[in-house]
């Protein structure tokens, strides 16, 4: 069967080169289309221009609107609706939005934004697709895998529309470009995954006056509203605390039904096309809770601008200085992005390569995994301690139980048992560390980057989810 | 006094995943009504089954959720000193962050 293994590992190669290339060209073509709408409206604008007409073809054709004969039939279906109509349309086409995350939500925010003819679409977002998104997060196709989120959306919603404009901003959202990347926007879209970024979205929308439509999802529930809009709340009058790092979980660790951001991500959409069309009620002093698996959707009045709001309130002094210095990680305690959570010192860590030649020395040591026990069930290390982290207080005698059997059993045999923490991807072993560290496990080290570093740099048969 | 709490975001795992809880809370001892700190500390003994501290910070909720009495957020309604009426419905929703 070994010349079948290898033929069919050709096989793969050669599909994998093929898609790449093929993503490739797709890629260059919605491009050039777009460039070629550009050119041709330029020129139009020009011959426009020079007539002293803002919009020739809708002068030609007796328009005052604005919208060209291929706009008026591309949007028909909005214009004929009575409450949204050319002039919500028009709007809309002069507006433009930053959708910050290109992943479960923002894929079909991005999407219906680029289908209603947002006229300028701001996509940002670090990251890259992965076959574990392909759920939750439509807008990206297999061939994407492995590319950069934003370079995956832009070439999807071009090819939806190829008549907007959409910048494509591959790069995480910081405080050092926030404010700069923000403010070329009319309206911003949260559509993160994490406590710090919405803080700081949130802060930066106060201090250039745009309005936030924030959705998020986790599990089977959404939730939605609009921030700092005509007056209303943000997000820090509804939250002046971040709420402990146990309370907030991520769709990759904690699990997301696909559909259910897919629901957020559309009402963003809506939300957003409200306020750039000006039609109808902003979701503002309002939020949105649905709850998937019992049916509800749920809207709640919430209080307005808090007059004593650190960043929005009367006497704030919240200023871009402070916004740029701002660390918000250390205010919500934890990490912009997965796997960079620096909690501990270099002293108290190691590498899986370097936990790799522990286990062929085979120096005495626990290895105890902190995953919650159903992560434990789909994969785990031979010869680990499942101990979750939310229990470790609790279960902590098993600790010391295990390691008194280890030091009885090797009483007279060198230095005494090491104690290894590992967990799925590196944030919650540090935190166990320290935790242990505090209680008196001296020798407590974590594995850097946890069984998904296992995976990538010591064994690549290691299953990761 | 019949009232109903829910619990959502995350805060019915503190409450054997049970989302909706008709419940049946007495004024306390010599109190003429039962306002929502009455009601807090009335959960924390008969409805909250583990990791109290996920739910309770002092004698308030934790930061990160969200208190709606029937529909309305209860900084709107006096926060602790609101008074909770016969049927009321009363929401705790963790908030969430993921997407």
């Amino acid at each position: 069967m070994e010349a079948n293994g290898g033929d069919s590992s050709e096989i793969v190669r050669e599909l994998e080169e093929l898609k790449l290339r093929k993503a490739e060209i797709e890629h260059r073509i919605s491009t050039l289309e777009a460039k070629l709408h550009e050119t041709a409206a330029v020129e139009r604008l020009d011959a426009a221009v020079s007539n002293g007409y803002s919009s020739p073809a809708a002068i030609e054709h007796g328009l005052d609107h604005g919208l060209s004969p291929d706009q008026i039939y591309r949007y028909s279906r909005q214009l004929l609706l009575p409450s949204f109509g050319v002039e919500a349309q028009s709007n809309l086409l002069k507006s433009s939005v930053l959708v910050i995350g290109a992943g479960g939500l923002g894929s079909p925010a991005l999407l219906y934004l680029a289908a209603c003819g947002v006229g300028r679409l701001g996509i940002i977002d670090h990251d890259v697709v992965e076959l574990n998104n392909m759920h939750r997060q439509i807008i990206h196709t297999e061939a994407f895998i492995g590319h950069p989120k934003v370079k995956s959306a832009a070439s999807a919603c071009r090819s939806v529309n190829s008549t907007i404009k959409i910048d494509e901003h591959v790069e995480a959202l910081r405080t050092s470009n926030a404010l700069e990347i923000l403010s070329q926007y009319d309206i911003i879209v949260d559509a993160t995954d994490n406590p710090p970024s919405r803080y700081m979205i949130s802060d930066c929308c106060v201090l250039l006056g745009k309005p936030l439509v924030s959705g998020a999802a986790l599990g089977m529930e959404g939730q939605l509203t609009v921030y700092n809009h005509n007056g209303g709340p943000c997000y820090r009058c509804l939250f002046p605390t971040p709420p402990p790092t146990s309370a907030c979980q991520r769709c990759s660790d904690s699990g997301v039904l696909g559909v259910v951001p897919g629901v957020i991500g559309c009402l963003q959409a809506l939300e957003t096309i409200k306020l750039a069309s000006m039609v109808g009620e902003p979701l503002s002093e309002r939020m949105l809770l649905f709850d998937a698996l019992s049916a509800r959707i749920r809207i709640v009045k919430i209080r307005g601008r808090s007059s004593q709001c650190t960043v929005c309130g009367d006497n704030s002094s919240f200023d871009k200085h402070q916004f740029k210095n701002f660390d918000y990680e250390d205010f919500t305690q934890f990490p912009l992005f997965a796997g960079s959570l620096k909690l501990l010192p270099k002293e108290s860590r190691i590498s899986s390569e370097e936990f790799k030649e522990i286990l062929q020395k085979k120096e005495r040591h626990i290895l105890l995994d902190v995953r919650p026990s159903h992560h434990y069930k789909i994969v785990s290390l031979p010869d680990s301690l499942n101990i979750p982290l939310a229990n470790l207080e609790s279960r902590l005698n098993e600790l010391t139980s295990v390691l008194k059997e280890k030091e009885d059993v090797n009483a007279e045999t060198g230095p005494c048992t090491s104690l290894y923490v590992v967990c799925r991807r590196g944030n919650d072993s540090q935190r166990a560390v320290q935790y242990l560290r505090e209680s008196g496990f001296d020798s407590a080290k974590d594995i850097i980057g946890g069984l998904e570093a296992w995976a990538a740099d010591v064994n690549p048969n290691f299953p990761t989810y | 006094m019949q009232l109903t709490l829910e619990f959502g975001g995350g805060l019915e795992l503190l409450c054997e995943s049970k989302k909706i809880h008709k419940v049946n809370v007495d004024l306390p001892n010599g109190a003429d009504d039962l306002t929502m700190k009455h009601l807090l500390a009335w959960v924390r003994t008969n409805v909250i089954k583990e990791r109290p501290e996920m739910f309770l910070k002092g004698d308030t909720v934790r930061p990160g959720v969200l208190v709606l009495v029937n529909d309305c957020d209860w900084e709107l309604s006096g926060q602790l000193e609101t008074t909770i009426e016969e049927k009321d419905v009363i929401v705790f929703i963790s908030t969430l962050h993921g997407g």
